[in-house]
């Protein structure tokens, strides 16, 4: 099957990020194809390339970037719901004129329309927030 | 809308339902939700929004945001009918409990009992519940 999921909610404030990560780990582990995964609301923030957890806690932001990268999983942050969080890859933080960019690079930064796409591409659409 | 519109899907119609679950000001929620919406319409999609528990907040009459600095944002719901998005659904119980009836709310809606908002949700391709 081929699942589109989003993340509404940031990282360790809430375990919506961890029960996504967890589903998307175990949809692929049984072969299920991962089309996008989706960040919006405060759920942005779980791309931040500067989070840093205790040393004993599991670091959100790299097990995401990990599966991704072993996966090749779309990672999409909502541009928009982004901007007014102060989160912003190098392209946009030399667009708005800022002096520095946080997201990781496992994630990319695009619009909404991302998102409907995934809701009219996958079989599946499993929404994680409050 | 900031961003950029994605390309189109070729030709696929899938029933998107929106679930406005929060009161309109207290948290981001139902504004991020409000751009989603006006996103797929663009990608033509068969949009409803459904409007429960403190979601049918979102609707009231005589909203008015000067004294907490937040922008109003209930123009848009009477908008939606301009993206040919008519299918707003607002349950019953959640009225009742908040003591709202359909003279209070801003635009025209279809009042629902619980049952009916299953039976809505079940026809759903794509459910995103904010």
């Amino acid at each position: 099957m081929k699942f589109g999921i989003l993340v509404n909610e940031g990282p360790y404030q809430h375990q919506a990020s961890d029960s996504a990560y967890l589903f998307a780990k175990a949809a692929l582990a049984k072969g299920h194809e991962i089309f996008r995964v989706f960040f919006y609301h405060d759920g942005v923030n779980n791309a931040s390339r500067l989070t840093v957890p205790p040393a004993d806690d599991r670091h959100i932001v790299n097990r995401w970037a990990a599966l991704a990268d072993e996966h090749k999983l779309d990672m999409v942050v909502c541009i928009a719901a982004a901007q007014r969080r102060g989160m912003m890859d190098d392209n946009e933080s030399k667009r708005q004129g800022k002096d520095a960019d946080n997201i990781h690079p496992s994630f990319r930064i695009s619009g909404l329309g991302q998102l409907v796409e995934a809701g009219i591409q996958c079989d599946r659409l499993v929404v994680f927030g409050d | 809308m900031s961003e950029e519109m994605d390309m189109e899907e070729g030709g696929t119609i899938k029933k998107f339902m929106f679930v406005n679950r929060k009161a309109p000001y207290g948290t981001i929620y139902a504004l991020e939700s409000l751009e989603v919406v006006l996103i797929s319409a663009a990608f033509e999609q068969d949009v409803s929004l459904a409007f429960v528990d403190d979601g049918v907040y979102q609707l009231m009459k005589g909203i008015n945001t000067d004294g907490i600095e937040m922008k109003s944002f209930a123009k848009t719901y009477r908008a939606l009918e301009g993206y040919d998005i008519e299918k707003l659904y607002v349950d019953r119980e959640s009225m009742e409990a908040r003591g709202i009836s359909e003279d209070d709310l801003i635009v025209d809606v279809q009042v629902v009992s619980a049952a009916e908002m299953a039976d809505l949700m079940n026809e759903q391709d794509v459910v995103l519940s904010f």
